[in-house]
């Protein structure tokens, strides 16, 4: 556990300094720990899959609001706990998500990913064309993006902004969907 | 869409700006409605006649260090509620004593001032316009404040909402202090106070919609 708290926070700051690598495998540090956390909340896996990307987005697109002088933990949690609280609104079910102690979401971890709902190839078609086949290419394929770039008449540098681009707009597509 | 796949897309964008970034957006655009408000109260409403005296400057600063005091408070309190995991306990202690410093000055007051007084001194001259004119003032600041309070990520938000307009009324109450005269502890603390709420209620409503995330 201890271990783990060092790992985390030296990824953290890893991270803060831009290393995507170090960011990448912070998000795959939480991604098992948040299915625990949601699996053991929620009767259906493919419901707790759709939260664990849910919360992964928003942990990205909320990181501004992580102040480094505070524990990571309880703002991980944080976003979590109101996922899930969201999630029950959503559905139209009263139910009470009790405020644990934010250690519960390192407690168990569960690597066995479920299918998530939200259909990547839906998502895909909102993005403009040149745009998709890049990212289909690079996400999808596993090409590199200086493999990929020349083939869809981008250089190296425009290729990173389109995938950035891309990803905002899907981000905020599956944030749009839940709506 | 596999978590593998998002999670090698979301690690493209590794930089965590820091707490800054939020911090300074939300003060520039309650800034930048706090210096409309003022413009419209100094055009609109006039500023008091005795500001340039020193009694009169005096009384609108004692009145401003309240009504400032209460959007620190309000900016403080939503710093820690639009961040998940942050404790929001020191700011609601800070703003539970400021109202009640507010509330024994004005019980002091109204003691040491005679019975048949007590209520024009409570009055004023202008005590059913001061609310409103916070409220509407207020607008002004609550809603470009909202839109920058986005960027957070409030686990309450209609709590984070509260804050946003106890913010916005504090600043909105300072602007008004540049047209209103009325110089009673009780005044302030009463009307004043009434109307940052009002502001704060607003802001509480709006916010459970506009900063759900």
């Amino acid at each position: 556990m201890e271990d783990f708290d060092l790992q985390i926070q030296s990824l953290i700051s890893r991270s803060l300094e831009g290393d995507g690598a170090a960011y990448g495998e912070l998000l795959a540090l939480l991604a098992p720990r948040l299915r625990a956390y949601f699996g053991r909340r929620l009767s259906d896996a493919a419901d707790a899959e759709d939260l664990v990307q849910d919360t992964l987005i928003a942990i990205h697109t909320k990181r501004s609001t992580y102040d480094p002088a505070l524990a990571f933990t309880p703002w991980v949690y944080g976003i979590a706990r109101y996922k899930l609280i969201d999630h029950f609104r959503r559905q139209g079910v009263r139910r009470h998500v009790p405020l644990e102690d934010a250690g519960v979401l390192l407690a168990q971890s569960d690597t066995e990913a479920g299918t998530a709902r939200s259909d990547l190839a839906r998502l895909l078609v909102r993005l403009p064309e040149r745009q998709r086949r890049l990212v289909e290419d690079v996400r999808l394929r596993g090409m590199t993006i200086v493999e990929a770039a020349p083939l869809h008449g981008y250089s190296e540098g425009a290729a990173k902004v389109a995938l950035h681009r891309a990803m905002k707009t899907l981000s905020a597509s599956v944030a749009s969907d839940e709506d | 869409m596999k978590t593998e796949d998002l999670i090698a897309a979301l690690a493209l964008e590794p930089d965590f700006p820091g707490p800054r970034p939020c911090r300074r957006r939300i003060a520039l655009w309650s800034g930048a409605g706090a210096l409309v408000a003022a413009a419209v109260t100094l055009w609109v409403m006039g500023p008091r006649l005795d500001l340039g005296e020193l009694a009169g400057q005096a009384s609108f600063a004692g009145k401003a260090g309240y009504t400032l005091a209460l959007a620190v408070a309000g900016f403080w309190l939503l710093d820690r509620l639009g961040r998940p995991g942050a404790q929001a306990k020191p700011p609601a202690l800070a703003l539970a004593l400021l109202l009640l410093s507010g509330l024994i000055a004005t019980v002091i007051e109204l003691a040491m001032t005679p019975a048949a007084g007590r209520l024009n001194q409570l009055m004023g001259g202008s005590a059913l316009i001061c609310p409103v004119a916070i409220l509407g003032l207020g607008l002004l600041i609550l809603l470009p404040t909202l839109w920058a309070t986005r960027v957070m990520a409030p686990v309450r938000p209609a709590l984070a909402g509260g804050a946003v307009g106890l913010l916005a009324g504090g600043l909105s109450a300072t602007a008004y202090g540049l047209h209103c005269s009325e110089t009673a502890v009780s005044f302030l603390v009463v009307w004043y106070g009434l109307g940052v709420a009002l502001v704060g209620l607003v802001g509480a409503a709006l916010g459970s919609r506009l900063l759900r995330w």
